[in-house]
């Protein structure tokens, strides 16, 4: 490492934030790229099994809200594309990236979604899981990505709220309705799990030594674990998971997660990767002419 | 069910329609900007439906989502323009917006000049919103206007739009689209619904109806 | 086009950069600037600007001692210690 990039990342190590036009070691440049390609890439993701239950939305609320919520995931996808594209990698390459599979888009959208509890299941633990990555990146060593992150977090902050009030309607409802949580629960909890990816220290963490992301993987399961457990268990809800339980050290201890599940689905080969990559060329594919209408004067 | 609960609901109907419609691009617009900017139009549809079905439950002894969701698809008043799935085309649905707002607008001028001081008030209240949808519209519809596709969507859906107003207001509206009502042009008027409106509904449903009576 | 957006949340606070967004033109500008910083009722005010209409300065000569200018270039504590000294107001003591 030269002296000039060994300087920069003293510099991040010290808290230092650098700006678009600042000099950027060429390392630094293209790993923030892809991180950031990937978050943005997942927001689009994620809209994909969610959009489905708006059209199906029992009462108005829930419609508005999902609506609204789902409406905030494209919002974040607008955010965090143009900090990449302001990086240099334009949004065409980008989304023809995605959908050639050659960039990737985290775990859980992947998977499918059967229930209504699925739908609570998402805006509650799913999104809470996302919004404490989030919150690290708060601190994220280039400003411009920390910053749309503080919208980000402020956005995020009804659509927990609705996921749990989504699911205490379901579980102070019908044994039926509880019964969609928990059976969503179960096949949500193994993906929850490897969402914030296999525990690598942090300082064998590229993304981190460039401060990218300002903590740990295991650091951000073991806050969700001490976060969320809790609400799960005091609704009579079970975890899918025997070992699971709170050390008295204050570590959760749980089942190792399938990391070569994790590592299938990332690469593409998760329940719905295919066609979910599909559906979203084929909308590219569709409007590619009024994209083409915009740029004309 | 009387003239004023009729009324109500058919405006209603046509808002949650056309805004379950609407709906259906969230995620998958042209642009992230323009989808971000849609669902909000689609989301201030729902709302109107929505306030126009508060007024009519009260005329109808019932609730808003009973009746948004709970009537038989062909107890709903709207109008077919708003029933057809044009998630294949933007153009048509860029056609379709324009269209409907140009009808509503006429539609809500007269409530807004009728003496039902209630259902005038919240016209008031709507209008106010749909400012930003014509604006909206407007900016579309002069930026694809030498595209053919959006001319032929127009062309398409305009005896489906003439449908959306009663029979008085239609020679008006032909003023403002710049297009033919002549007497010899097919209406898709009320009354008689597509099949795409069953479709749409066992859709809408679906959850509501898996555990019938159920608080969701 | 790129628009620099930027927003003023409450009355008597100042605009601050909040982001960009790629559009056609002022008037699709202003239709997706409203939606995307303003759908929450979280800014008072926009403003949209083209990027290219921005001009930024980011390097100033700083070749000379300049702290004449600055409070950082004062220091009063020690000619304050000695001063109160010979006026008898106050002990010399070390702080």
């Amino acid at each position: 490492m030269d002296a000039r990039t060994e300087a920069f990342v003293a510099y991040v190590q010290g808290g230092g934030q650098v700006e678009a036009t600042d000099w950027l070691p060429e390392e630094y440049r293209q790993k923030l790229i892809k991180f950031i390609e990937m978050h943005g890439n997942s927001e689009l993701m994620g809209v994909l099994p969610e959009r489905e239950w708006i059209l199906r939305a029992p009462t108005l609320q829930r419609k508005l809200a999902l609506t609204a919520k789902v409406q905030d995931e494209v919002g974040h996808a607008q955010l965090i594309y143009r900090v990449a594209e302001d990086l240099g990698k334009p949004r065409e390459q980008m989304l023809a990236d995605l959908v050639s599979g050659k960039a990737k888009f985290h775990n859980v959208f992947h998977y499918p979604t059967k229930t209504w509890g699925d739908v609570g299941v998402i805006a509650w633990l799913v999104d809470a899981a996302a919004i404490i990555s989030q919150k690290a990146l708060l601190k994220c060593s280039y400003a411009p990505y920390a910053r749309i992150m503080k919208k980000i977090c402020w956005e995020e902050s009804f659509h927990i709220l609705h996921g749990r009030d989504v699911i205490l309607a379901m579980m102070t409802g019908t044994d039926e309705q509880r019964e969609l949580v928990q059976e969503a629960l179960d096949r949500w909890w193994g993906p929850l799990m490897q969402f914030h990816g296999n525990p690598i220290p942090r300082d064998d963490d590229p993304m981190y030594v460039w401060r990218i992301k300002s903590q740990g993987n295991e650091e951000a399961r073991q806050q969700f674990l001490e976060g969320y457990v809790p609400q799960v268990w005091e609704l009579g809800l079970t975890v899918p998971d025997p070992k699971l339980r709170r050390g008295d050290d204050g570590v959760w201890q749980y089942s190792e997660p399938d990391w070569d599940e994790l590592k299938s689905v990332v690469t593409g080969h998760g329940p719905r990767s295919q066609d979910r990559l599909a559906f979203r060329a084929r909308f590219l594919e569709q409007e590619k002419w009024v994209r083409d209408y915009m740029l004309a004067a | 069910m009387n003239e004023r609960a009729r009324l109500l609901l058919s405006i209603a109907d046509d808002e949650l329609i056309v805004g379950w419609r609407d709906s259906e691009w969230t995620g998958i617009a042209p642009t992230l900007e323009e989808d971000v900017a849609f669902s909000s139009i689609a989301q201030n549809e729902i709302g109107h439906a929505r306030a126009l079905y508060e007024l009519a439950a009260k005329e109808l002894d019932s609730d808003p989502d009973a009746l948004a969701f709970d009537r038989a698809p062909d107890e709903y008043l709207c109008a077919p323009l708003v029933e057809l799935d044009l998630t294949d085309d933007w153009a048509k649905t860029i056609a379709r917006r324009h269209l409907y707002e140009l009808a509503d607008e006429l539609r809500i001028r007269a409530l807004i000049a009728s003496d039902d001081r209630e259902l005038a008030g919240l016209a008031a209240k709507i209008d106010r919103e749909e400012v930003y949808h014509r604006m909206h519209a407007q900016m579309w519809a002069a930026r694809l206007r030498d595209e053919p596709r959006f001319r032929a969507a127009v062309d398409e859906l305009w005896p489906y739009a003439l449908g959306v107003v009663a029979p008085a207001q239609r020679a008006e509206l032909a003023r403002r689209v710049g297009l033919s009502d002549d007497s010899s042009l097919t209406v898709f008027g009320r009354g008689e619904h597509t099949p795409e409106l069953a479709e749409l509904w066992n859709e809408m449903t679906e959850v509501r109806r898996s555990v019938p009576g159920a608080s969701w | 086009m790129i628009f620099e957006v930027f927003r003023r949340e409450r009355k008597g606070q100042p605009f601050a950069h909040a982001g960009s967004i790629d559009a056609p033109d002022a008037s699709f500008a202003d239709a997706w600037a409203r939606e995307q910083y303003g759908r929450r009722g979280e800014s008072e005010a926009l403003w949209l600007v083209p990027r290219d209409a921005v001009h930024q300065i980011t390097e100033w000569a700083d070749e000379f001692d300049l702290k004449y200018r600055r409070v950082d270039g004062y220091s009063i504590k020690e000619r304050l210690r000695v001063a109160r000294e010979r006026a008898g107001t106050a002990p010399a003591v070390d702080r």
